[in-house]
């Protein structure tokens, strides 16, 4: 990959342009239940109305902290949750509506990459086994030629062939995720859900794995929705970024946009958290108070007024619209 | 410069496993000043970790065991004292947090039960004085509403109350030193800049010196004033936090600032060290980051090299700036 032709196609907002996936006011909640009888006695409202597109060949970021619903987003994107409410489009059709049969079609177009990929591969599968065995399970090639297939794949991935018949539990942290985006990338996907590819792993590996992420992106023209915590990593794998704070969208924005002109107060508060290794450098940090509030009983209004610094009487009554503010920029605050 | 609080000398803490012998801690010599805050930078199985559970001695044995070196704290070699000596000083003079907030904290008893124990254990209060202190600290740590947290349980409490508390237990006896161990890993980054906000406070107002076992480049920037870089079990570069990232010498730790993606600093492609960490397993005595290096000489595979001062105070275990290795 020539050097120059990344920010190119990075700062190209919106990919081809053509919609892959398509979120409408996506709802999802979780019964809590209580009492003698397990009754309902309230919902965890882990994503609340999210709605956003991403078009083929873009990557989508998503970022906020534990509990915001980012990976209930992901997962529900690929029904591997039902949806409480709302609509999920995959080139046009509506993912929570397809017949048994006709997901298991598509689902080989659409892969996931885990957090943790010590508790994601099992103990007792061979690895090559464990990337092919979704192939054979398809039916997409036979059984004389998987082996073929997989060791390609490998080294696609930078793995050598003589992993192949060795066991998760005899590599690195590193490896075992390069085993998981072998694994997602075999079946030809045109859009992978990584679900915090990077967070477990150490510094010097985690940006060959980054590395690797955006080597296959461009070289393959995947999509991808990237769900992070780390604001750093999405900002420099991904086009554009939603920003989410207890299962709603608080800002969504290009990710140049977003990170020259970051306008919701949730989105400064988590920039200047971030330790910059810079220790000449003096900032004025934006410090929030408090813990996020429990998304079962989430606050009235916007529902960030409760650690916001800017918070005033019309956050706690009313709930901000999220709107365009120009540049494809897309805020929910009552002061931006 | 402020008197000499810990010293670790020729540091050497094994593990015996199946595999044979794993020196987690081979050779390490660094020390803390009074009143300093000193980072102990590695990625996992460095031996940061080990480090410090050598100096807390709280190292499982068998399967590990300190087989070299001392340890001194104000001058006493603490690898010479008895048992309850030394268990006496521990969670008193040097007390310990952990990354994990949620598994260092009792489940079956309250908080107030496990902030008063240290103060009845080391400072013989009664159980009053002991409740009104606990009150004291957690107020202290920034957590509202203190009588009610000191009779709930860890489980009603948030991952970033769990530290703060943690904190204050081990605040308690007023410790000379505070080991941190990823304090912040666990939390996500608004918790964490309030935890580290709290850690500067208590720095300031205490004078109490902090160990602070981290990876992130980030964390040790903004809370070092001495920073310590490990790799595969010994230190490879020390120096203090404005020369290191000032100029950073040893290859590896030029490969980690490099590697670490910086919020508004978007680069075309990351920088990546090669290969990975190696087998901590009979390691031999060479340089062990001579297969990731690039500027990997003959003499780097043959012969470790030597923990230097090059510039002052600034020490570097490389063979680039040593005469031998200048020489090839």
């Amino acid at each position: 990959m020539s050097e120059s032709a990344v920010p190119l196609e990075k700062s190209y907002v919106g990919g081809t342009g053509e919609p892959l996936i398509q979120v409408e006011d996506l709802k999802k909640y979780f019964p809590i239940t209580g009492g003698v009888f397990q009754r309902r006695v309230g919902d965890v409202k882990a994503v609340d109305g999210v709605s956003f597109t991403i078009n083929k060949g873009e990557s989508f970021g998503l970022v906020g902290e534990s509990g915001c619903g980012k990976s209930t987003i992901g997962r529900t994107l690929l029904r591997l949750n039902d949806k409480t409410d709302g609509k999920v489009y995959f080139e046009g059709k509506d993912m929570h509506k397809m017949s048994k049969s006709d997901l298991r079609k598509i689902r080989t177009k659409m892969q996931i990459v885990f957090q943790d990929p010590f508790s994601s591969l099992n103990p007792r599968i061979k690895v090559g086994e464990a990337i092919g065995e979704a192939l054979l399970d398809h039916g997409l090639v036979s059984r004389k030629d998987v082996k073929e297939r997989v060791i390609e794949t490998m080294k696609i991935c930078g793995l050598a062939d003589y992993h192949y018949d060795r066991f998760p539990h005899e590599f690195s942290g590193g490896q075992r995720q390069r085993i998981g985006i072998a694994r997602a990338l075999i079946m030809n996907p045109e859009f992978i859900v990584a679900d915090e590819p990077v967070s477990a792993l150490d510094v010097s590996i985690q940006a060959q794995i980054i590395n690797l992420l955006s080597d296959l992106q461009s070289e393959k023209q995947l999509t991808y929705l990237f769900i992070s915590h780390d604001l750093s990593v999405v900002e420099h794998l991904c086009n554009r970024v939603g920003v989410m704070y207890l299962g709603t969208m608080m800002e969504m924005a290009p990710t140049d946009e977003l990170f020259s002109n970051p306008l919701h107060p949730y989105t400064k508060a988590l920039m200047s958290a971030i330790p910059v290794p810079d220790p000449t450098l003096k900032r004025e940090r934006i410090v929030l108070q408090g813990d996020i509030p429990s998304p079962a009983n989430p606050p009235s209004g916007c529902k960030f007024h409760t650690r916001c610094p800017m918070a005033s009487d019309i956050c706690k009554q009313q709930i901000p619209e999220y709107r365009n503010v120009g540049n494809e920029h897309f805020v929910a605050c009552h002061f931006a | 410069m402020a008197k000499e609080l810990v010293a670790f000398r020729n540091l050497e803490t094994h593990f015996k496993t199946s595999a044979g012998t794993v020196k987690a801690v081979n050779d390490v010599s660094f020390s803390i000043r009074e009143g300093e805050t000193l980072c102990v930078v590695g990625e996992s199985g460095c031996g940061k970790s080990v480090t410090a559970m050598s100096l807390m001695q709280l190292i499982e044995s068998p399967p590990g065991k300190i087989v070299g070196g001392e340890i001194f704290f104000e001058g006493k070699d603490l690898l010479k004292l008895s048992k309850k000596d030394m268990s006496r000083l521990r969670g008193k003079e040097i007390a310990m947090i952990f990354q994990e907030p949620m598994s260092s904290l009792n489940p079956v008893f309250t908080i107030g039960k496990q902030i008063t124990e240290p103060l009845l254990y080391h400072l013989n209060m009664t159980q009053k004085e002991a409740k009104a202190r606990a009150i004291e600290l957690i107020t202290m740590v920034g957590i509202p509403r203190p009588e009610k947290i000191f009779h709930s349980y860890p489980h009603e409490l948030s991952g970033g109350m769990r530290q703060r508390i943690m904190i204050a237990i081990a605040l308690s006896c007023d410790p000379k030193l505070l080991i941190a161990d990823e304090p912040t890993t666990a939390l996500d980054v608004t918790i964490q800049a309030q935890i580290l906000d709290l850690m500067r406070d208590i720095k300031t107002k205490r004078n109490t010196a902090i160990m602070m076992i981290t990876h992130d480049l980030g964390v040790v920037a903004e809370m070092a004033d001495f920073v310590v870089v490990m790799y595969a079990g010994k230190v490879i570069e020390e120096a203090s936090v404005l020369e290191l990232f000032r100029e950073p010498r040893h290859p590896y730790t030029q490969g980690l600032l490099k590697a670490k993606p910086v919020i508004n600093q978007r680069k075309e492609r990351l920088y990546s060290i090669p290969g990975q960490v190696p087998n901590p397993v009979d390691l031999g005595e060479n340089c062990h980051f001579h297969d990731r290096c690039e500027f990997c000489m003959e003499i780097c595979k043959t012969k470790a090299p030597p923990l230097r001062a090059h510039i002052d105070g600034h020490k570097t275990a490389c063979w680039l700036y040593e005469e031998e290795g200048k020489a090839q």
